[in-house]
C-alpha cells in the first residue's frame, strides 16, 4: 500500500454521503414537505374552482386571450432545458466538472416538465374535453389539426418528455442497483425492479455507456427543437410583435438562461440542506457562472436585435408595442426585467471573485428567474393587448385565482422535486465515483 | 379593379356551392346607432354579460361599432368603424386552431364549430379585427329572457370561442325556401339580423357570385377597401369610404 491517493479510498465515503439523503429524514423535511402541500392544496382548490365556475375566474379579456397560465408554460419549459443542458452539453464535450451536477439538473427537467404540461390543462377553457387534442382513431371521426403550432407544441413536448425520461433513467440505474444493495424494506423491491439485474459486468457498463452516448446528442437536438416550437406558437401567429423569426433562437437561449439560474439555485440548496461541499465546490458555480456570462450576452444580442429591428422598421403595429414597453403601461416590468435577466447578471458574473461566491451566484440565479418570468409574460401581454385595430387596446394583470394556481403550482414543482430527492441520489453516485478514480485531475 | 375581391383563392375555387356570402360596410351611412349590436344579440342567442362583466371588458359583441376621433378640439369628429368577423378567405384563425373547431364552410364563411371547441384560444390571438369573442362563463339569462332564445341558434357553453357567422340559420332557410321553390337565392332574399335593423342601410348582405346583386355592384363601385387589408387575409366584408372627405 502507498500513501498515494488514487480515488478508490474514497468511495465508501462517497457511497455513504450520497445515499444517506435517502435513508435519513429530518423533521425539517417533513415540515417543509408539509407547508408545500398546503399551498398545492390551495392551488389545486382554485383549480377545481375555476373549472367548476369557468375559465373566467382569470383576469383574461379579449383580445388578451393568452396570459398567466400561457407565460407559465414557457418559463418552466425553459427551466426544464437546464438539465438537458448541462448534462447533455457538457457530457458531449466532455466537460469534467459536470458530475456532481447533472443529476440535480435533470431532475429539474423531470419536475419542470411535468409542471408544465400542468398549464396546459389550466389554460383550456374546457378542460375535460383535453382528449380531442391527442391523436387516435375516435367515433368523433376527427383527426386533431397538425397545420396548428399547438400541435407542433404538443408532439415535442411529448417526445421531450419521453426521451429526457430515458435520458435521467439510464445514468439511474447502476445508482438504482447500489440502493437495492444498501436499503431495506419496501423500497429495496422498487430498487430492485428500476435496476433491472445491473450487477456490474464489463458488458453491462459497455452497453449503458453506448447508450448514453447515443441518446446524449440526440436529446440535445430535441431540447433545441422543443423550445424552438415554442417559440413557433407566438411566431407563426400574425400578433404584432410576435411575428418575428427571431423567436425560435431567443426562446432557446433565454431557456438555458433561466434553466442555468434554476440550476445554481438547486446546487446552493442542496449543497446546504446536505452538506454536500466535498461534492459541489465552488469551482462549479464558477463554471456555470461563467455559462451565465455567456447565456447573458447571448440573449441580450438577440433581445437588442430583434427590439432594434423594430424600432428601426417603424411599423406603426409593432412601435405601438415596443412603446408599452419602453415607456408605456409596461415600462416598469420592462425595465425590472432588463436589469434582472441582462444588467444585474452582467456587472456582477464578468468578476472571477464573484463567480466564486455561491450565495452571490445564487441570487443571481434567484433574479433571472424572476426577470425571466417576467419576460415571458411580457412576450404574451402587451402584444396582445395593442392589436391592430386600436379600439381594442387593454391591460391585463393576473387575478387572485391565478396567481393561487401560479403559486400552488411553484409549490408542486418544489415538492416534487423535494421528493425525488428522497428516492434518487442528487448526485450521480458512479458517475462520481469514476471521475476521482479515472477521470481527469480536478 | 379590386382583383382581390373578384379573386377568391384557395379554399372558394374548390368550393362546390354555388354562392359566395359577402358583406359590404357603407361607411358614408352609418351613424353608429348601435341598432345592429342590439339586433344581433337577440337573433343569436348572445350572452348577456351585465355591468360588471363589461367593466372588465368580457362583454361579448359578434358585430361591434368602433369609435374613433379624429382631429383636436374643438374641432373633433367622431368615426364609426362597424366590425365583425370578416369571414376571411385566407383566414389567420382557421389554420391554428388545434381540433377543427375553426373552419371554412365551401360557401366561403368562416365558422365555429362550438362541440369541437376547447377553448386553446390560439384563433383568438390570430384574429387581427378582434372578430373572435370567447364564453368565459356560461351564459344566464334573467327570466324571462330565457323564454326569447332564438330556437334556431345554438346557446354556447362556457370555454367556448363564438363569433360573428353572418346568419348562417338565415342563410341556411333562405336556401332550403329556393331550393323548394327550385331556384337560386334571389337577391334580398337573406337578410342578417344586423343588415336588417340597420336604419341607413349602412349594412348589405348578398351572393357575391351573382353578378346582379346589390353586393357585387357596391363593393365594386371604387369605394371599396378592405379592412387591415395589407395582411391578405382577403376578407368577405368590403368597406366603402366616406364620401365626405
Amino acid at each position: 500500500m502507498t500513501n498515494k491517493p488514487t480515488g478508490w479510498e474514497e468511495i465508501p465515503q462517497i457511497n455513504r454521503d450520497l445515499l444517506a439523503p435517502l435513508q435519513t429524514t429530518t423533521w425539517r423535511y417533513f415540515l417543509w414537505v408539509g407547508i408545500l402541500g398546503c399551498f398545492v392544496a390551495a392551488g389545486l382548490g382554485a383549480w377545481t374552482y375555476q373549472i367548476q365556475t369557468g375559465i373566467g375566474q382569470t383576469n383574461l379579456h379579449h383580445p388578451i386571450f393568452w396570459g398567466s397560465y400561457i407565460g407559465s408554460f414557457v418559463y418552466w419549459i425553459g427551466v426544464s432545458h437546464s438539465g438537458t443542458f448541462i448534462s447533455g452539453v457538457l457530457r458531449l464535450t466532455n466537460a469534467e466538472w459536470r458530475r456532481p451536477v447533472t443529476r440535480m439538473a435533470e431532475l429539474m427537467t423531470m419536475v419542470a416538465l411535468i409542471v408544465t404540461a400542468l398549464f396546459i390543462f389550466y389554460h383550456l377553457g374546457r378542460v375535460w374535453l383535453f382528449y380531442y387534442l391527442i391523436p387516435y382513431p375516435n367515433q368523433r371521426g376527427i383527426w386533431p389539426n397538425f397545420r396548428s403550432p399547438l400541435m407542433w407544441d404538443a408532439t415535442a413536448i411529448l417526445t421531450y418528455a419521453t426521451a429526457s425520461t430515458i435520458y435521467i433513467y439510464l445514468p439511474l440505474i447502476p445508482d438504482f442497483a447500489l440502493a437495492r444493495n444498501r436499503i431495506q424494506g419496501w423500497r429495496k423491491t422498487v430498487y430492485r425492479w428500476l435496476a433491472m439485474g445491473w450487477h456490474g459486468s464489463q458488458a453491462q457498463w459497455y452497453t449503458l455507456e453506448t447508450a448514453i452516448r447515443i441518446i446524449t446528442p440526440l436529446i440535445v437536438m430535441v431540447m433545441i427543437s422543443v423550445h424552438s416550437i415554442v417559440g413557433f406558437d407566438f411566431g407563426m401567429a400574425l400578433v404584432p410583435g410576435w411575428h418575428s423569426t427571431i423567436f425560435a433562437p431567443y426562446f432557446v437561449v433565454g431557456a438555458v438562461h433561466s434553466g442555468l439560474g434554476m440550476v445554481v439555485i438547486g446546487l446552493y440548496v442542496l449543497r446546504k440542506v446536505y452538506h454536500l461541499h466535498d461534492y459541489v465546490r465552488t469551482e462549479h458555480f464558477e463554471k456555470i457562472g461563467q455559462l451565465m456570462v455567456v447565456t447573458t450576452l447571448l440573449l441580450a444580442w438577440l433581445y437588442f436585435s430583434e427590439q432594434l429591428t423594430v424600432w428601426y422598421g417603424k411599423i406603426p403595429e409593432h412601435i405601438a408595442v415596443q412603446d408599452s414597453l419602453l415607456y408605456g403601461s409596461y415600462a416598469v416590468p420592462f425595465w425590472f426585467m432588463v436589469n434582472c435577466i441582462y444588467v444585474l447578471p452582467l456587472i456582477t458574473l464578468v468578476w472571477p471573485r464573484f463567480r466564486r461566491w455561491p450565495l452571490g451566484l445564487m441570487i443571481i440565479g434567484l433574479f433571472i428567474n424572476i426577470g425571466m418570468y417576467m419576460e415571458r409574460m411580457l412576450i404574451i401581454v402587451p402584444p396582445l393587448g395593442h392589436p391592430r385595430l386600436s379600439f381594442q387596446w387593454v391591460d391585463y394583470f393576473p387575478s387572485f385565482i391565478e396567481l393561487t394556481i401560479l403559486t400552488g403550482t411553484l409549490a408542486l414543482a418544489l415538492l416534487l422535486y423535494s421528493l425525488a430527492i428522497k428516492f434518487v441520489p442528487v448526485i450521480s453516485i458512479w458517475e462520481e465515483k469514476f471521475g476521482r478514480t479515472h477521470g481527469q485531475h480536478h | 379593379m379590386n382583383q382581390e375581391n373578384q379573386a377568391v383563392e384557395g379554399y372558394s375555387k374548390k368550393a362546390a356551392s354555388p354562392y359566395k356570402w359577402e358583406m359590404v360596410v357603407d361607411l358614408d351611412r352609418c351613424t353608429g346607432c348601435e341598432a345592429c349590436v342590439l339586433a344581433c344579440h337577440a337573433e343569436n342567442n348572445i350572452r348577456i354579460s351585465g355591468e360588471e362583466e363589461a367593466a372588465q371588458g368580457r362583454a361579448i359583441n359578434w358585430i361591434r361599432i368602433e369609435r374613433y376621433w379624429e382631429g383636436e378640439y374643438p374641432d373633433v369628429k367622431a368615426k364609426f368603424l362597424p366590425v365583425m368577423c370578416q369571414h376571411c378567405d385566407d383566414a389567420p384563425c382557421e389554420p391554428v386552431c388545434p381540433v377543427y373547431a375553426s373552419y371554412h364552410t365551401p360557401e366561403g364563411l368562416n365558422a365555429q364549430v362550438y362541440n369541437r371547441c376547447i377553448g386553446v384560444r390560439y384563433c383568438g390571438n390570430n384574429c387581427p379585427y378582434v372578430a373572435r369573442q370567447f364564453n368565459w362563463f356560461d351564459p344566464h339569462w334573467d327570466e324571462p329572457l330565457a323564454e326569447q332564445l332564438n330556437p334556431d341558434v345554438t346557446v354556447r357553453s362556457g370555454g367556448v370561442m363564438e363569433k360573428c357567422t353572418f346568419c348562417v340559420q338565415r342563410i341556411r332557410t333562405g336556401k332550403e325556401t329556393a331550393e323548394k321553390e327550385g331556384r337560386r337565392v334571389k337577391d334580398g332574399d337573406i337578410t342578417p339580423a344586423c343588415v336588417q335593423s340597420c336604419p341607413t342601410s349602412a349594412l348589405i348582405f348578398g351572393d357575391a357570385n351573382d353578378p346582379e346583386s346589390r353586393v357585387a355592384h357596391l363593393k365594386n363601385n371604387g369605394r371599396g377597401f378592405h379592412l387591415l387589408e395589407s395582411l391578405g387575409t382577403h376578407p368577405s366584408v368590403t368597406y366603402l369610404r366616406r364620401l365626405s372627405e
